[in-house]
């Protein structure tokens, strides 16, 4: 079985690109992002699927190949779940927008007074004591959860 | 063989019912916590059946459906998902008896209190059920769904209220977690197209037909999403940035049990789906990091909450190191651990909520002399806080020496580094609960200032301390000194399930049968 490039295109492209989104800091950028991947990776199960064929119900078919039926019943799966996660998604922007009229992600305001911390104590600027190490850790931790959009 | 096998699906079934009374039942309060009680006691009172079941008979299987395995979903207990199911349901109940003593007022500072409430039962039940869900499946894509079950109630669980601290914390925490499903999607996709099944015990034969090549990327991919969900290092950033803003029962449960259903998926695929440890040299370094890394973010750390958010990081190495070595004696004392760490670690959050009640806040610079206001606090926070640490003759020192006689035996440089880092990381748990003792529970009570945010209740400590919260946090204490003394026992049983997991033959007879075989 060769597999479909197509498919395989469209999923990587909208994969790249969910990836993309899903670092922004806005709420509902990423959930963008979220939904471009989830759908991509859907897309990826009718290429694991193999080559379509007849419907695969007792019966209905004309004796040839039938397609694949449990990647379907796995994407229709992924799909509800998907949406109730969206929904979820949606209402949390929703609050954050309520609250602050911006669905910008905040930095963590414990780990930015231990960074600032650190940096006070820093006073030779080149010795690799404990309080680089943390501060070097907590740097890497936002931008974890911060990246692209900064 | 299989007599008590009908027990399983009432391990998600009865939660899931309790769930629904739940919500019929908003508002009123009593019939909420007699229809959450009651369900837990009957589901812990089955896992424990299921568990001599499955020591003394073999895995109790179920076929959904009556379909076969090649086409539907397999639930399976083994020894392994009985004692998982077990622990997690004891501190489910702990937590949520936690939350009814604490009354109605206790979720939200900002607003009534009142609303949050009602969903606070139904969801931490759909949480235990979908907890449950993973470890019961013999099926990857049903496991895929338990994950989600408990990933959407828990962000409704860390969300309670919806203030800007815990929006902004569920942020990070919901799009980590959407991430770490979608990789997890991914890879089971990968696996249905290299191997046309989704079933564990199939796969386990199928992989090994695949080439090799093709079967190190699934690993990887598989890995890779379990590990964030674990908090496996360089991916734990995002744990001590969203569990500390959550309610103390909330993050008290989050703590024992989310990221430990991700260590419950590796040790499943690393025993059944993947036993040649290709990766496991990989899965030593993340050990090793995760240790160390954790343990330098907990010693600096003021608070206490996000201190126990950092050993909780740090002690998952511990798990990882038991995996990655990879014998019998390696996979039982991580299961040991596994067991130990769920309930020394939802303790101490507990023990923190008391703190929090007491002193009015988990800052420990603004804390102090809290062992002379109320010794029974210090006595709560001491004892877990030693077990944590590994001082002998508490469960954890134990878990702590099996992992290192295991790494031990194996040997080799980098177990041996290993060992060195396990002794290094315990010391340094121990300075960093040692530090949080000096300051909030030594010293002298901190004084009321003006523009305090926070109200030291050094007046109402018997209020603070009522029994409804002292109680069950004091039978979770009690609960981890008793993995103590059952100790023996229990390890007993752990070997006989790493060994059974090694084997595999036990798990792939019980759900395929000779004949498929």
């Amino acid at each position: 079985m060769s597999p479909n490039i197509t498919l395989i295109l469209v999923a990587a492209t909208m994969l790249g690109t969910g990836v993309y989104l899903l670092l922004a800091r806005s709420i509902v950028r990423a959930l963008v992002g979220f939904l471009l991947m989830g759908n991509g990776i859907n897309v990826l199960y009718l290429v694991a699927s193999g080559p379509a064929g007849e419907v695969p119900i007792l019966g209905e078919g004309n004796g040839g190949d039938i397609s694949d039926p449990i990647p379907q019943a796995l994407v229709l799966t992924a799909i509800v779940i998907t949406l109730a996660l969206t929904a979820f998604v949606l209402s949390l922007a929703h609050r954050a927008w309520q609250l602050g009229r911006d669905d910008l992600l905040e930095d963590d305001e414990e780990s930015a007074r231990i960074h600032r911390r650190a940096e006070e104590n820093d006073v030779s600027g080149e010795s690799e004591d404990d309080a680089d190490v943390i501060a070097a850790e907590f740097a890497e931790e936002d931008e974890g959860s911060g990246g692209a959009a900064r | 063989m299989n007599e008590y096998s009908w027990m399983v699906p009432l391990l998600v079934v009865l939660p899931l019912v309790g769930a629904g009374i739940n919500l019929a039942a908003v508002g009123r309060t009593r019939v909420q916590r007699l229809a959450s009680m009651s369900v837990l006691t009957v589901v812990l009172v089955i896992s424990v059946v299921l568990l001599f079941a499955a020591d003394q008979r073999g895995p109790q299987v179920v076929h959904v459906g009556g379909w076969a395995p090649t086409d539907g979903i397999v639930l399976i207990v083994d020894r392994l998902s009985a004692l998982m199911v077990i622990v997690s349901t004891v501190v489910t109940m702990a937590v949520l008896r936690y939350s009814i003593g604490q009354g109605r007022s206790s979720f939200d500072n900002e607003s009534d209190g009142h609303a949050p409430l009602p969903v606070f039962h139904p969801t931490m039940l759909v949480l235990s059920a979908g907890v449950s869900t993973t470890f019961i499946s013999g099926d990857l894509f049903h496991m895929y769904v338990g994950f989600e079950m408990l990933l959407a109630a828990s962000f409704v669980l860390l969300t309670l209220g919806g203030t800007e601290a815990r929006v902004r914390a569920g942020v990070t925490y919901v799009f980590v977690s959407l991430l770490s499903s979608m990789l997890f999607l991914l890879a089971i996709a990968m696996i249905y197209a290299a191997t046309g099944t989704v079933n564990l015990a199939i796969l386990a034969t199928r992989l090994e037909t695949i080439p090799h090549d093709t079967s190190v990327v699934l690993h990887v991919l598989l890995i890779l999403g379990f590990c964030v969900k674990a908090a496996v290092f360089p991916m734990s950033g995002w744990l001590p940035d969203s569990y500390p803003t959550a309610p103390a029962p909330v993050t008290a449960v989050f703590a024992g049990l989310l990221t430990k259903v991700g260590i419950y998926a590796l040790i499943r695929t690393q025993t059944l789906l993947f036993p040649d440890g290709t990766l496991n040299t990989l899965l030593m370094w993340a050990a090793l990091l995760t240790m160390i890394v954790g343990i330098l973010g907990a010693v600096t750390q003021d608070d206490i909450k996000r201190m126990l958010s950092f050993t909780l990081v740090s002690h998952i190495g511990y798990l990882l190191f038991g995996i990655a070595v990879g014998s019998s004696a390696g996979v039982s004392a991580a299961i040991f651990y596994v067991l130990h760490h769920i309930t020394i670690q939802t303790t101490l959050f507990l023990v923190t909520g008391l703190v929090e009640r007491v002193g009015g806040t988990t800052a420990s610079s603004h804390l102090g002399g809290l062992a002379r206001i109320s010794p029974l606090l210090g006595i709560l926070f001491f004892v877990p806080a030693m077990n944590l640490a590994g001082i002998p003759p508490f469960s954890g020192f134990l878990g702590k020496v099996g992992l290192m006689q295991a790494g031990v035996a194996e040997g080799n440089w980098l177990s041996m580094t290993l060992v060195v880092g396990s002794v290094v990381t315990s010391l340094l748990t121990l300075y960093a609960v040692a530090r949080i003792w000096g300051r909030a529970f030594w010293g002298s009570p901190p004084q009321i200032e003006e523009g305090m945010t926070y109200t030291p209740a050094r007046t109402g400590t018997g209020r603070a301390m009522g029994a409804g919260v002292v109680m069950p946090t004091m039978a979770l204490v009690v609960f981890g000194l008793g993995l103590t003394l059952v100790a023996g026992p229990l390890f007993e049983i752990t070997d006989r399930a790493s060994l059974d997991l090694l084997l595999r033959e036990p798990y792939l007879l019980a759900v395929l049968g000779e004949t498929v075989r």
